[in-house]
């Protein structure tokens, strides 16, 4: 079996322990420049009841300790620049490293946003241009690049929904969410204020339009539909959706997060929708960094400008400018204006494109076909609709040898990938989630196709193989249930954990 | 690949999308662009903002040293192309690197445990309230007006729509908290009481009377920390029950304002209403530690509607670039650094009192910034000030209609001498010419 594995072989990693194991007493490993000023007694400055004695605990280690540590850590992670990451929903694509060098450049990572704006002129040009690329982008008509991540625009955006209704004369109660969105959605929602319910997906994997034109009533704030959806098939029924919610006076409000599908091949801005957020970590290429930083700027038609958050970036003669104060704005989402330097990068990947980021679309969908067109027959699909961006398939058939999506998952790094995202949707029980974006080579889907037929056939003749994989990693399956049943959160001193019990 | 997958033109795989929602045109788009005119793009930018100048603005965003290893660990692939590290056999070393994060935060702030990022300080403190609100069930909060302007801002644009009621309490000469209105002010149905320490003037508030007060009532006290070095010297916030900390001025870079990390640290018993991830030590099948996340159930991915936040990408990144500057810094470069920051604004002080007509605005006791009162508008000081490429104090009047002529200075380890004594002969020059 071993020889199936074409893009993965063993290699010696080193062990390390956590970085307050290796402390000693007096060691560091950065020396600041002498004080120029009289140096000063905490105590007599700050008074005896605010100075702090010395953080127990806290690490004393030196630069090459500090950068062993992290470059061994760092070994023990996949990534992008190891190889293909199907992960469905994330859109795991190569982060140019131009826009790293950029995003660090001095004049704009050394600046600070209460500066005069006559010396950020600089700054705000690269925030004007790049909301004028994702309005052109997404058809949409005025933009915050405020919230720090999807699920922060989402906020925003509903909030801008519940300023309108209320201007209209009704915030109204309810929030529509499809049993395929993100988790994301039902939590927003809750935390703008509203009452979440959930709509079923019909048998194609779409929004039932028969069934919301019942349920959209006076009290239907909005609902939120993910376009591609997280199925990774277009609502065909979209403009259909949005007449019915617009006929009651409800707003449409879109999930960009699947805009890998869609930039430069249709604008979302004449699907009725009112409101949408964009992932500029995914779509637009800003690194994922183990988790964040993202940015999730939210763009809307022309009824809603009025709500935007402050400050709003207007444009007077040639100068650029922070609005602070506009009467009808749902406020501010986020201290100083939203993560600047995620923006410059969202801007240097669009730049790089221009109008070619539509071959970047073409190129994700043609990879996500090739990969379902090839696994067709291998792994059951639960919907045959056309697949976009990414496809779903389930663990149906390998289920009956006892192997399930996690399984396979797990086995797939093994073979030298990061797994596909298990178990989500919710609404295709067993899910596998693959989306391999614009980035992979034919080359690489063909080996990630082998892989995944070579698990097909393990599951049926080696289940076991497959069930306690992986196999080739630093540590296998970790017990979560114990991690969460009794929870370690950090490391303790020898003597103070000890004293504690 | 198109015919093996059996479509004639890659159009057809578009199929789906109805006819009349499929652009016609190509997008009006700038580019493409070469690297090397992308480059030259964003250097143009670059020169267009404040190259040149010497700065004295803080506020919530602090310039400190950060050393080129960071950065060197940061670009690292590994750590920069990574997802969120929910597969845990292939992302033990961000599971690690987390969990090492999770613990030097717990340990500046003096509680027990701390999450794995929150997307920045203003975010944070709003989630800590949030949280505060789910563990009381009560649906009021203090909050002191000495908390930075916009942190208080957002939580206003959370609150809103969620029926938390917000009181302002005010501040007294000393620049602190007026702990006899907070005392007046507090009762069983205030949830939690809300300040900044060093505060929005840069005065340290007296964490330990506000908690007792708070106490008093049942009501939880929630600490926001913008400027995290100030750990180094400064009691740490333990009496706190929730502590809201900006980690920005551990190794990452002002960037206009973003991106930085926001951190929820708490005691043990709290941990579950927490919002945000969470790495936590276990074991293999072998007996082998590990890390994974863990206490996913408080999270939107699982409870959805129900979960302590919606918050789903975090800051993880800019965590890292904190953890590794914490590690490099160790036990006593943090504290040096902070002395030195301490002995910078004392210096400043010193410096801008000798002019005429100014003087410091409160007596409470300060760390890297403080309020100067001017004889005249600050704004117009600053206007003066550019000409000798000094970004001069933050004016205060916008935020604070009482404090007209009155501006915030901020000094950090980064700011010599010269330069403050540059801002002090401006100042007096500016002062010399009459209005």
């Amino acid at each position: 079996m071993a020889d199936k594995i074409k893009k993965a072989a063993r290699h010696t990693s080193q062990n390390e322990g956590l970085i307050f194991e290796k402390s000693a007493p007096g060691k560091r490993g950065f020396e600041l420049p002498p004080a120029d000023v009289p140096a000063v007694d905490v105590r007599a400055a700050l008074g005896s009841d605010y100075a702090r004695a010395d953080i127990e605990g806290f690490p004393e280690v030196s630069e090459i300790e500090v950068i062993r540590h992290f470059t061994r850590l760092s070994t023990w992670n996949y990534a992008i620049d190891l190889g293909m990451y199907p992960l469905g929903s994330c859109t795991m694509k190569y982060n140019p490293r131009v826009n790293e060098h950029i995003a660090r450049l001095e004049g704009l990572a050394t600046e600070h946003p209460y500066q005069p704006q006559l010396l950020a002129q600089g700054c705000l040009k690269i925030l004007f241009t790049l909301q004028k690329c994702l309005l052109e982008i997404t058809g949409m008509d005025a933009a915050t690049l405020q919230p720090a991540a999807g699920a922060q625009g989402e906020l925003t955006g509903l909030l801008l929904i519940r300023a309108y209704l209320e201007s209209q004369g009704n915030p109204r109660k309810k929030v529509l969410v499809p049993d395929s969105a993100h988790g994301t959605n039902p939590a927003t929602a809750v935390i703008a204020g509203y009452e979440v319910e959930n709509i079923r997906s019909d048998a194609r994997g779409q929004i039932d339009v028969e069934q919301l034109r019942k349920i959209v009533n006076e009290d239907v704030a909005a609902l939120m539909v993910t376009n591609p959806s997280t199925l990774g098939i277009f609502e065909q029924r979209i403009a259909e959706v949005s007449e019915i919610l617009h006929a009651r006076g409800a707003q449409l409000y879109m999930d960009g997060a699947n805009m890998n599908a869609l930039a430069g091949v249709a604008q979302p801005g004449r699907f009725g929708v009112d409101v949408m957020h964009l992932n500029l970590h995914k779509t637009f290429s800003t690194p994922h960094g183990g988790g964040g930083p993202g940015a999730g700027p939210v763009l809307v038609k022309k009824h809603l400008e009025p709500f935007l958050p402050v400050p709003v970036l207007v444009e007077k003669n040639g100068q650029l400018s922070l609005e602070p104060v506009r009467p009808q704005s749902i406020g501010r989402v986020r201290a100083f204006g939203g993560n600047f330097g995620v923006l410059v990068r969202a801007l240097a990947y669009t730049l790089a494109y221009g109008p070619g980021i539509r071959q970047a679309t073409e190129d994700a969908v043609l990879n996500a076909n090739y990969i379902r067109k090839n696994l067709e027959g291998v792994f059951d699909l639960p919907y045959a609709s056309p697949s976009m961006h990414e496809v779903v398939f389930s663990d149906n058939r390998q289920k009956k040898q006892g192997v399930n999506t996690m399984d396979i998952a797990k086995r797939l790094i093994d073979y030298g990938f990061h797994p596909y995202t298990t178990a989500f949707p919710l609404i295709v029980p067993g899910a596998m989630m693959i989306e391999p974006t614009e980035s992979e080579s034919k080359e690489e889907c063909n080996l990630f196709i082998d892989a995944m037929r070579s698990i097909a056939e393990e599951a049926a003749t080696q289940p076991d193989l497959v069930k306690t994989a992986p196999h080739s990693t630093r540590v296998g399956r970790l017990d979560e249930v114990a991690a969460a049943r009794k929870p370690v959160l950090r490391w303790k001193p020898k003597a103070s954990s000890e004293s504690a019990g | 690949m198109l015919e093996a997958i059996g479509a004639r033109s890659i159009d057809e795989l578009f199929a789906s999308i109805p006819e009349a929602l499929r652009l016609k045109q190509p997008l009006d788009l700038p580019g493409p662009l070469s690297e090397a005119e992308l480059i030259q793009y964003f250097r143009e930018r670059a020169t267009e903002n404040s190259l040149g100048y010497t700065s004295f603005l803080g506020a919530g965003i602090y310039n400190h040293l950060r050393s080129v290893v960071t950065d060197t660990i940061l670009l690292r692939g590994e750590f920069l192309t990574s997802y969120t590290p929910y597969q845990a056999e292939i992302s033990q070393g961000t599971l690690q690197a987390i969990f090492e994060f999770q613990t030097l935060i717990a340990e500046l702030t003096g509680q027990d445990v701390a999450n794995a990022s929150m997307w920045d300080g203003s975010t944070a403190t709003t989630e800590a309230v949030l949280m505060a609100e789910r563990l009381t069930r009560r649906r009021r909060v203090l909050v002191a007006r000495s908390v930075h302007p916009e942190y208080r801002q957002v939580l206003a644009t959370y609150a809103r729509n969620i029926d938390l009621q917000i009181d302002e309490i005010g501040f007294t000469s000393s620049g602190q908290i007026d702990l006899e209105a907070l005392g007046a002010s507090i009762h069983n149905e205030i949830g939690a009481v809300l300040v900044q320490s060093p505060n929005f003037f840069g005065v340290l508030e007296p964490v330990p009377r506000i908690a007792q007060i708070a106490r008093g009532a049942e009501a939880l006290t929630i600490v926001a920390i913008a400027e995290g070095v100030s750990l180094g010297a400064v009691q740490p916030p333990a009496e706190a029950d929730i502590v809201a900390l900006e980690t920005q001025s551990f190794g990452i870079a002002p960037s206009f304002g973003g991106p930085y990390a926001g951190v929820i640290a708490t005691r043990e018993k709290y941990v579950r209403q927490m919002p945000g991830r969470l790495a936590g030590q276990t074991v293999d099948a072998q007996g082998r530690r590990g890390f994974c996340l863990t206490l996913a159930t408080r999270e939107q991915h699982i409870r959805r509607e129900r979960a302590t936040s919606n918050i789903c990408t975090n800051q993880a990144l800019c965590a890292l670039a904190a953890t590794v500057h914490l590690c490099l810094l160790g036990k006593q470069g943090l504290r040096e650094m902070a002395e030195q920051n301490i002995a910078k604004a004392q210096f400043a002080l010193a410096e801008l009192e000798k002019l005429p007509g100014v003087r410091r605005l409160f007596e409470g006791p300060v760390f890297n910034e403080f309020v100067v009162q001017f004889p005249r508008s600050v704004r117009m000081i600053n206007a003066q000030l550019l000409r000798d490429k000094i970004i001069g104090p933050l004016p205060l009047g916008a935020n604070y209609p009482k404090l007209t002529k009155c501006g915030l200075v901020c000094v950090t380890e980064t700011t010599r001498r010269e330069h403050i004594e540059r801002l002090a002969d401006a100042v007096r020059e500016t002062l010399a010419v009459p209005v």
